[in-house]
């Protein structure tokens, strides 16, 4: 969250419960400052919102339809329901599509014991799928010299993508196709080592939530990611931490 | 010859398997056939993968020897790196390996083989088990337990984890060896090293009561392979491969497993999912029988000369004393396996003396300088390879595993055609007593299918008697 008037001053209600929201502030913002747990997956602190993995649902007085906690911003006099047993059923029925659409096997993953996706699993009791396994045939890409890209692990949730184009500025990551053909790319769908754009900074893989992305020579459960260092860097950016000066945003 | 009787499910194996007995005009046993009837699918679905993730990933093979395929593994993604692995690497490599060695062995000896040992091959079947032998004999048993634990946590102080432990990685293993594990270890040795010894003691003292089945449980010249020191020392994971026959002669000596494709042949089989790997230079047309050898305890114990440890030498020099320096009889395997959990323990026990276990660096780190590389060791059922070939990415482009109970195939199907001519001359003689030594003769292998065929599960049992027409004449199945 980056902007934010000096007092709370919105009266919002979540789960029974009254608080104060800032001005702006997204229903997660708020449930995160007082510590009510959401969960997310593609939102990561520092970028820019993508509200695409819809597993931050929650569900407003009025309004029977599920709203992204991560783009919904307060208003005045909102009443937030974060948990019942729809929002958690269509929670966990998004987490088995992502094992569905996937090929997510824990086992012998780089990632397994520090994954997201794993995680959520847990979370929401995913101990099988209702759904049948699609098993797409999926590439691995292991040209660059320090990276690996493990498209079966990917769950597209772009914050590789947005995380090289906000905060490295290259911009190598992109999505190409679309639905279920829906894969990550680098360039214009060239091998990550032919990219004349990367600049090796590895943020990307640092962000990424699944074993997608890892350092080559990982073994199994070796990959452990660091995402929160982009909330590191966005705050030293917007503060001017680095060059002397402090920008009161 | 026609005729078939089946053996299916064949229990108290790791896996599923069946067998048929084919019977000729006169109603004898013309042929017993070991049939696999899952399949794995590894060396197929691991092209694509990383090198690096190829030790955990052929280890959820089975999870009863994930250690030895982390190990073959691990050795393969070495060569394809072209690194030697540091030191206390090798120690700590080689620490896991004997831990898996004594839990595997104990594994089929208490729990598989012992209810036929002790209890008797013609005993109720409703208690010819695990539990009716921890009702008979519980402090037998609970030796085993106790054994078996021992090798698991072992395994756990390299791998981390007694079952698909992430600890042994390309280039060495994950991690320094600590005082705390070894304190652990030592802590446990005088107790194993007592439990391991009367077991000895305890097979020792029945083996009179198998001389029958000693006879006739797979006694046949054959090749044995294994990994042996040049001194003729007992290997179980370094160095280079010994083949000698049945006499003892030494017929190839020091081969480098890399080279395996050269002395080792692979044949497929139409009613089994199990391949046949056989010795090339006495194979001359489609029948690999002529090429057949045996791997595993039994193969081990031939090849060398000694195992280099204090007590399990001179129980080897009783076991020789009796039945000559080659033990050819399947039967043996339960002996062979018994010495071996007597030296791996000993073994495990010089181990923690050595200062260089604790050293490190403990990780060789280095990308793809080969485009092919073969890891093997000593699994506790016998030699097994990994056959890794990558693209210049470091992506599998091609994998062939040669598994211990592949090599066995074609002395197992002998071994229960002897042990079904034996017993079996017609379809009145399907007795429970002789289905059980036919299934005895296969566990005396200590058979791995989830390993072999790359599948699920444990191994009941299907046998088919079948006439020469190809009519089933009769069919008894355990579950």
């Amino acid at each position: 969250m980056s902007r934010r008037a000096s007092r709370p001053s919105l009266p919002v209600t979540i789960d029974g419960e009254e608080y104060l929201a800032y001005e702006g502030e997204t229903i997660l913002d708020l449930a995160r400052r007082v510590g009510v747990r959401i969960p997310t997956l593609c939102q990561l602190d520092g970028l820019s919102v993508f509200g695409g993995c819809r597993l931050c649902v929650v569900q407003t007085e009025g309004d029977h339809r599920l709203k992204p906690a991560c783009a919904t911003e307060v208003t005045g006099d909102l009443e937030v329901t974060t948990s019942t047993h729809e929002i958690r059923e269509h929670r966990r029925r998004i987490v088995e599509l992502l094992f569905a659409e996937g090929n997510h096997i824990c086992a012998f993953c780089v990632s397994t014991g520090h994954c997201e996706l794993q995680d959520l699993a847990t979370e929401h009791n995913v101990d099988h799928i209702h759904y049948d396994y699609e098993y797409p045939r999926n590439t691995v890409d292991a040209s660059h010299p320090k990276y690996l890209l493990d498209r079966d692990r990917c769950v597209l949730c772009t914050r590789c993508v947005r995380v090289c184009d906000e905060f490295e500025g290259a911009h190598v990551w992109d999505i190409a196709q679309r639905g279920s053909e829906s894969r990550i790319v680098a360039g214009l769908d060239i091998p990550w080592g032919e990219s004349e754009s990367c600049t090796w900074c590895g943020k990307c893989v640092l962000v990424c939530p699944t074993g997608a992305l890892s350092f080559k020579g990982r073994s199994t459960g070796e990959m452990v990611h660091d995402p929160e260092v982009i909330a590191f860097l966005s705050r030293a950016r917007r503060e001017g931490e680095w060059v002397g000066r402090k920008e009161q945003v | 010859m026609h005729d078939i009787h089946v053996i299916d499910p064949v229990t108290r194996i790791e896996g599923h398997a069946k067998i048929t007995l084919h019977l000729d005009d006169g109603g004898s046993i013309a042929d017993a056939r070991f049939h696999v009837t899952e399949f794995r699918g590894f060396e197929e679905f691991c092209r694509g993968r990383p090198l690096d993730e190829m030790p955990a990933l052929t280890a959820r093979t089975c999870g009863i020897c994930p250690v030895s395929h982390l190990l073959a593994g691990a050795k393969a993604t070495d060569a394809l790196c072209a690194v030697r692995i540091p030191p206390p690497a090798v120690l700590q490599r080689r620490l896991a390996n004997l831990g898996q060695i004594v839990q595997s062995h104990v594994l089929s000896f208490f729990h598989l083989s012992a209810p036929d040992l002790l209890l008797g091959m013609e005993s109720d079947p409703a208690v010819r088990n695990v539990f009716g032998l921890m009702a008979a004999e519980p402090e037998i048993v609970r030796r085993g337990i106790r054994l078996r634990q021992f090798g698991q946590e072992v395994i756990a102080s390299v791998a981390f984890d007694k079952i698909h432990g992430g600890g042994i990685v390309t280039g060495g293993v994950a991690e320094p060896f600590t005082t705390a594990k070894r304190d652990a270890v030592v802590g446990w040795l005088d107790e194993v090293h007592a439990s391991a010894l009367a077991t000895w003691d305890l097979l020792w003292s029945v083996t009179d009561q198998f001389a029958d089945e000693i006879a006739i449980f797979g006694d046949f010249d054959s090749l044995y392979l294994s990994h042996c020191l040049p001194d003729g020392t007992w290997e179980h994971i370094d160095g280079n491969l010994r083949i000698t026959g049945a006499d003892g002669q030494i017929v190839v000596d020091q081969f480098d497993p890399a080279d395996y494709l050269e002395l080792l042949g692979e044949s497929g089989k139409t009613d089994s999912y199990l391949k046949a790997p056989y010795y090339k230079p006495y194979v001359d047309g489609d029948d690999p029988r002529p090429g057949m050898y045996r791997v595993g305890p039994l193969a081990r114990i031939n090849n060398a000369e000694r195992f280099g440890t204090p007590e399990a030498d001179a129980r080897l020099a009783l076991l020789r004393e009796r039945f000559g320096r080659t033990a050819t009889s399947a039967f043996l395997y339960h002996h062979a396996r018994v010495l071996e959990v007597i030296a791996s323990i000993e073994r495990i026990a010089a181990l923690m003396d050595d200062p260089e276990l604790l050293t490190w660096p403990v990780r060789a780190d280095a990308g793809v300088n080969a485009l092919r590389g073969v890891g093997a060791s000593e699994a506790p059922r016998g030699t097994l390879f990994h056959d890794y070939s990558v693209d210049r990415q470091g992506l599998i482009t091609g994998v062939n595993l040669v598994i211990a109970t592949g090599q066995n195939d074609l002395a197992i199907n002998r071994t229960i055609t002897d042990i079904a001519r034996a017993y079996v001359h017609g379809p009145d003689d399907l007795t429970d007593g002789a289905l059980n030594r036919i299934e005895a003769g296969v566990r005396a292998y200590d058979p791995c299918l989830s390993c072999s065929t790359h599948a699920v599960g444990q191994m009941p049992m299907v046998v088919e008697l079948v006439a020469p027409d190809g009519e089933v004449i009769a069919h008894r199945r355990r579950d």
